[in-house]
């Protein structure tokens, strides 16, 4: 009883030093610093949110590039007013039933995350009687076809022109309380009965259904929810970046989230958070590889891309030197801190002898 | 005799031009022991597999407890009361002893998606609940000490013991038992006899296993079937099987 007190001690001192400094961040970061730390919170939920498939379900699903388009297009026709949807569809008229359409951010936002919840029931409903590769297919497939759906349904989306000049509504607070809420969310949802269900599918998927587990049932669940979670992340997305369009969620989009996901552990919340920051922070941090570059003995053009090629570098070195990622499929807990010695042990009397 | 817990009627597989399974009747009554012996390729794990739903019977009918089962899922037949072991063990790897446990109960279990994420007190009393049964069940088999390990790394004996715990926790009435003295030796086989008499009185169950180690077959078993190449070439009490010139021929050859 007592470390069980010890460590609701440790983690509700580490919210509030948590929440502090978040308040810290939003007095102190500078406009620039700020947008990628919001975009940090994005990708968190979006990590999250394929590692909740891929990593917890085992199944190799890539059709997140769509399913995020789906909800940032959802989000911003909610949450724009009539006005700008006027002033956005000069080409075509917008459909009139949804030019009136306008809502506040929290509805527009929960309003993605279900309607991308919906479209990946009836995705993983028909894909998921695949498995493996041929699922993976079927999803990036899934996936263009949402990306070719939004360039065109011109009346809706607004094709290719996108839409421009969206409410900048996601604030720190917005991106990161989502984050938080998302992750608490996936660490109850991962330590319940269903998260068990959702792991024996990914170790053997003939003994989970032998055990009594409707395997199809949770595949399409576990996908329902990363849909949905996507659809969130998506919304926030639209809001942050305040112009949306279609090309920005082209498949290769899903690798981007696929890459957070592998180098911070396919099956680890913990990883995907950490990975998460430390990928879009990287991103950033290694622009001045796309510039000129004074080696020394040699000064190089502006090569822009190359900070994506140190990426790649790193993922081969994860694949060759440690597949199981940062995390592989542990999780942070104040127990794991104390037994690397960063915590004084608990219980030190019976261990010492 | 009472109404069979277990009847296949004409039950048969083909796979492509093979007929893995042919005509195979099998009558099992409640709380019985029976043996499915055969050499290698004969077929028996097929027939495992087509009463648990793993594959469907290209032709004829499996009927437990009276009930039409045949063709359902797995998962829905295993709710029905009927659980398994595998050949090659199959567990969880990535999951501890308790935790391969517990997602056996997740089916009875009854609770739903907001229960479990909110951890509302009906869920956590379920939770406090199956945790226990899973722990009782693990002190069955001896593996109590083990609860925090990973599955895979027991050794094979404890892996195999696991697997039998698992499928206990699905509340079967049924059990198949696919090789379970597979890779034991004859100290530890004479152990899984006298555990699979215990667990059939304890946990009031029926019994069909699938035994290449007929020390074991013969020790337990009530009755038992042979197959060869798909064909049920007898059945009886060990005594009868034992003299039957067909089997012997089987397993032996014919001069």
């Amino acid at each position: 009883m007592k470390s069980m007190s010890r460590n609701a001690w440790l983690t509700f001192a580490a919210s509030l030093a948590g929440i502090a400094l978040l308040f810290v961040f939003e007095e102190t970061f500078d406009r620039f610093t700020m947008q990628i730390f919001k975009l940090c919170a994005i990708n968190v939920i979006l990590a999250l949110s394929l590692n909740l498939i891929n990593g917890f379900t085992g199944l190799f699903s890539l059709g997140h590039a769509g399913l995020m388009g789906l909800g940032a297009y959802t989000c911003a026709l909610l949450a724009m007013t009539p006005a700008q949807k006027e002033d956005n569809f000069f080409l075509q008229p917008i459909v009139p039933w949804l030019l009136d359409v306008h809502l506040p951010f929290l509805p527009s936002l929960l309003a993605a995350g279900l309607f991308t919840g919906f479209v990946g029931w009836l995705l993983g409903v028909v894909a998921l009687r695949l498995r493996d590769d041929y699922l993976a297919i079927a999803t990036l497939g899934f996936s263009e076809i949402i990306r070719v759906v939004l360039t065109n349904a011109q009346p809706i989306t607004n094709g290719a022109l996108g839409l421009k000049g969206l409410p900048r509504y996601t604030t720190m607070w917005w991106a990161w309380g989502s984050a938080i809420a998302v992750t608490v969310f996936l660490v109850l949802l991962i330590k319940s009965s269903y998260g068990r269900a959702f792991k024996s599918i990914r170790d053997n998927e003939i003994a989970a259904e032998a055990m009594g587990i409707d395997v199809f049932g949770m595949k399409v669940l576990s996908f329902t929810i990363s849909s949905f979670l996507c659809g969130i992340a998506g919304g926030l997305l639209a809001h942050y970046l305040t112009t949306i369009d279609p090309k920005q969620f082209f498949f290769l989009k899903t690798f981007d989230i696929l890459l957070i996901v592998v180098l911070g552990g396919v099956g680890s919340i913990t990883g995907s958070i950490v990975a998460a920051i430390a990928v879009t922070a990287s991103m950033e941090i290694l622009r001045f590889l796309d510039g000129p570059l004074n080696l020394g003995f040699l000064v190089t053009n502006g090569t822009p891309g190359l900070r994506m090629v140190f990426f790649s570098a790193l993922l081969m070195i994860v694949i060759i030197f440690r597949q199981q990622g940062l995390m592989g499929t542990s999780e942070f807990s104040w127990d794991a801190l104390a037994r690397i010695g960063l915590l004084p042990r608990r219980g030190g009397k019976e261990r010492d002898g | 005799m009472g109404a069979a817990l277990l009847e296949t009627v004409d039950v048969h597989k083909q796979f492509g031009g093979l007929a893995a399974v042919s005509a195979f009747d099998i009558r099992v009554e409640a709380g019985e022991i029976v043996g499915l012996i055969g050499p290698n390729g004969a077929g028996k794990t097929t027939t495992f597999n087509l009463i648990t739903g793993v594959y469907k019977p290209t032709r004829g009918k499996v009927l437990f407890d009276g009930r039409d089962i045949t063709g359902m899922a797995p998962h829905a037949i295993t709710r029905l009361g009927i659980a398994r072991t595998f050949q090659n063990i199959r567990l969880f790897r990535d999951m501890s002893v308790l935790e391969n446990v517990l997602v056996a109960q997740h089916m009875r279990m009854g609770t739903n998606l907001f229960e479990a994420t909110l951890r509302l007190p009906s869920y956590l009393r379920r939770e406090r609940r199956i945790h226990e049964r899973a722990r009782a069940l693990l002190a069955e088999v001896g593996l109590d000490a083990h609860e925090e390990a990973k599955a895979t790394s027991l050794p094979y004996g404890r892996q195999r013991r696991l697997e039998i715990a698992r499928a206990l926790a699905t509340e079967p009435r049924l059990l198949f038992l696919d090789e379970p003295a597979a890779g034991m030796n004859p100290q530890e086989s004479v152990e899984l006899m006298e555990f699979i008499l215990k667990i059939r009185d304890q946990f009031r169950l029926t019994i069909v296993l699938i035994e290449h180690h007929m020390q074991v077959v013969m020790g337990v078993c009530e009755r038992m079937y042979v197959l060869d190449y798909g064909v049920t070439i007898a059945h009886g009490t060990p005594e009868e099987i034992q003299k039957d010139p067909r089997v012997i021929e089987a397993y032996l050859g014919v001069e």
